[in-house]
């Protein structure tokens, strides 16, 4: 059977299976539109979680920006720990309390809290422009898997998914996209642990990734790291392990993604999907542990994918120092076998080589490091010979590097849709239901009936999957920059305001708005400064790079400093004016203890 | 808001609780993953140092163990205090 068909049976079979979930898990009242009636298993809500929380970027890129990172790969630490230290902020200071509240959205509890509409809205506009952003990215990445896998354009790609997203989200709501994720989750795991596990095996003879990557590289007998180590730093580029030299910007950088996670409105809502306060504790651990199999994996993946992309192309490094033998030759990529996933990658673009000095062998190493740079042209080589190496490629190739059976590839492509669409859904659930929830039923039309509510939900979010087409085949120039800005705003304004409505009574409403306020446009502006006001290219005021930077902090790493910023300005007005009503110092006595939560049947007559 | 008093001693003593867990959160990633890496490079592991080692592995697996732990004592808490569902 060749690759395609294989694709396509794989693709198909996981693609029916999430339609056949969509028909079982309609959605038939509010509750279950919006928080799966409250019914969710911990373990199910967390595995459903980690698919959720698991985009595009974490199956597609991370391990690549690892390994491929000019900085290095422990630089990229931050990802890991970022993205997962969220999880410990949501367990102990967000999710139980939310979920006590036991509302349907995050706006809803901010308005509530801080008895003010203004504040509800404010964070209306924060949830649509994160969610937005991130959706979009999402979109672009099944329509690039599709016309990659499927050998469709890319604009047929993102037509079907959009269909089938439309599917179990308009009909099933919450209830539908969190049976699905679950679906999702064990397709897109396997998918991405089967090829590390050959890749470490076939390396360092460990089964384990996680043990392989500290592990000994057994072709030479010695540690992994320090083989890579020795590898990049011969080729000229910086050491794989070394240490950061802007430490100031990889902390804020961490705390950042750590507080954006955390304030990330399609994550918080999951946890109002359990049916108790002590599952949404649980809940959050289950799905760390679902997020870490893949998070403990991926540097794995990152450094085995570079080590195996070095040996590649200078034959003689497995075993010694690689200038000491010859170059891959051109004559080999062309008939050797084992070397034809060069040639296959090199036909999409995101890897091409070119033998600039016409001897025959391709020569890959950093030109722009001055050293090597002169020893290369005394051999005679005038220039890096392998021109562009795509990140995703070390995720992508994986199972061609290793020569694994064409099902995995066919797993492979299925697992990057899989990561891409459940993300998409849950983002846009978060959007469809701040609009039908927080905007018509809280502000436009309080008084729609249960029924009406629902139509709205659904209309809201075959509307968004509309708009998240749209920008999917039109992205505007603000998709690249989702971690800036989604982030950014998660960390500068809902994360700090969530917080203090929890454990601070003196906050009240003037404080909330201001503090918010404050956060979010002190963050944008920076990020704008440098990346271009609403990111029109050329409008910056400054080049982005580190030596514009004030104290080094980078736009990415801005998001820490503006909820200090949002902690601060919300501290001070609160206490420059009244405390909040007593009855809003009961809600929050109220949400501090598990006891009295709804269970399901009541919360259904909401 | 039956037993005021009994809530109060309850979240002093879940505040307590976060607090802890949050400078554990806090020593094995930023501290030993970034800030406290230099003093650490002579402890050897796989290669490379400690605190490549809990920067890229450890510190979430220290995350793990802390959401379930906190989860587990706050089960007993919500008991000894009644405040359980």
């Amino acid at each position: 059977m060749d690759q395609f068909t294989l694709n396509l049976l794989v693709i198909g079979a996981t693609f029916a299976l999430y339609i056949g979930i969509a028909i079982w898990a309609r959605a038939g009242s509010t509750s279950e539109f919006y928080a799966a009636g409250r019914g969710v298993h911990p373990v199910l809500n967390g595995m459903a979680t980690g698919a959720d929380w698991m985009s595009a970027a974490s199956f597609i890129s991370m391990a690549g920006i690892i390994a491929m990172a000019s900085a290095g790969g422990y630089e990229q630490s931050a990802y890991l720990m970022g993205w997962t230290g969220g999880y410990v902020l949501l367990a102990l200071l967000l999710a139980p309390y939310l979920r006590k509240f036991g509302k349907f959205t995050v706006p809803e509890f901010i308005g509530d809290r801080f008895y003010s509409k203004s504040a509800r809205m404010v964070a209306v506009v924060c949830l649509i422009v994160a969610s937005v952003t991130y959706v979009i990215g999402q979109m672009t990445g099944v329509g690039v898997a599709f016309a990659r896998f499927l050998e469709v354009k890319s604009s047929t790609g993102l037509y079907i998914g959009a269909t089938i997203v439309f599917a179990y989200a308009v009909l099933g709501g919450m209830k539908g996209i969190t049976y699905t994720q679950v679906a999702q989750y064990c397709v897109l795991i396997t998918a991405y642990t089967i090829p590390a596990i050959f890749i470490s095996l076939n390396l360092t003879g460990n089964f384990l990734p996680q043990a392989g990557l500290f592990g000994t590289h057994t072709a030479s007998g010695v540690a992994l790291l320090a083989k890579l180590d020795q590898l990049v730093t011969e080729l000229g580029f910086r050491q794989y392990t070394g240490m950061t030299t802007n430490m100031l910007n990889m902390v804020l950088f961490t705390m950042s993604l750590m507080i954006g996670t955390a304030g990330l409105p399609h994550v918080i809502v999951r946890f109002f999907t359990v049916p108790k306060v002590a599952d949404a504790r649980a809940s959050a651990g289950w799905a760390l542990v679902f997020i870490a199999l893949l998070y403990t994996v991926a540097p794995a993946v990152g450094a085995m994918a570079r080590l195996n992309l070095t040996t590649t192309f200078w034959p003689n490094a497995v075993n010694g120092q690689a200038f000491d033998g010859p170059a891959v030759s051109v004559e080999d990529i062309a008939t050797n076998p084992d070397l034809n996933w060069i040639n296959n990658w090199a036909k999409t673009g995101l890897l091409s080589f070119e033998d600039k000095n016409g001897d025959g062998f391709i020569q890959y190493y950093n030109e722009g490091n001055p050293t090597v740079k002169a020893a290369a042209e005394a051999k005679g080589w005038t220039g890096n010979e392998l021109t562009r190496v795509n990140n995703d490629i070390m995720v992508l190739a994986n199972p061609e590097i290793g020569k694994l059976p064409g099902w995995v590839i066919a797993l492979v492509a299925a697992g990057g849709l899989a990561a891409a669409l459940s993300t998409a859904a849950g983002l846009l659930l978060a959007v469809a239901s701040a609009i039908s929830h927080d905007v018509i039923k809280g502000a436009i039309n309080p008084s729609i009936s249960e029924k009406g509510e629902l139509l709205a939900a659904r209309i809201s979010m075959a509307a968004a999957i509309v708009v998240a087409t749209y920008l999917g085949l039109n992205p505007p120039g603000f998709a690249a920059q989702t971690v800036a800005l989604a982030f950014g705003i998660a960390a500068a304004s809902i994360f700090p305001a969530l917080m203090m409505g929890i454990f601070s009574k003196r906050i009240n409403n003037k404080g909330a708005v201001w503090g918010m306020l404050s956060g979010l446009i002190f963050t944008l502006v920076y990020i704008f400064i440098y990346k271009g006001w609403f990111f029109f290219p050329g409008t910056n005021q400054l080049p982005d790079n580190v030596d514009n930077w004030v104290f080094g902090i980078s736009p990415l790493s801005i998001g820490t400093v503006g909820a200090m910023v949002n902690f601060a300005v919300a501290y001070a007005v609160s206490l420059a004016s009244e405390e909040p009503p007593q009855e809003v110092q009961e809600l929050i006595e109220s949400i501090r203890v598990p006891k009295g939560a709804g269970s399901a049947p009541h919360l259904a007559m909401h | 808001m039956a037993d005021k008093s009994s809530s109060n001693a309850y979240w002093k003593a879940n505040i307590r609780m976060i607090q802890l867990f949050l400078v554990i959160w806090f020593v094995v990633s930023f501290g030993f993953g970034i800030i406290l890496r230099p003093m650490l490079s002579g402890i050897a592991v796989g290669g490379t140092d400690l605190g490549f080692w809990f920067a890229q592995q450890g510190s979430i697996l220290v995350f793990l163990v802390l959401i379930f732990v906190y989860a587990w004592r706050m089960n007993r808490l919500d008991k000894e205090h009644g405040v359980e569902e």
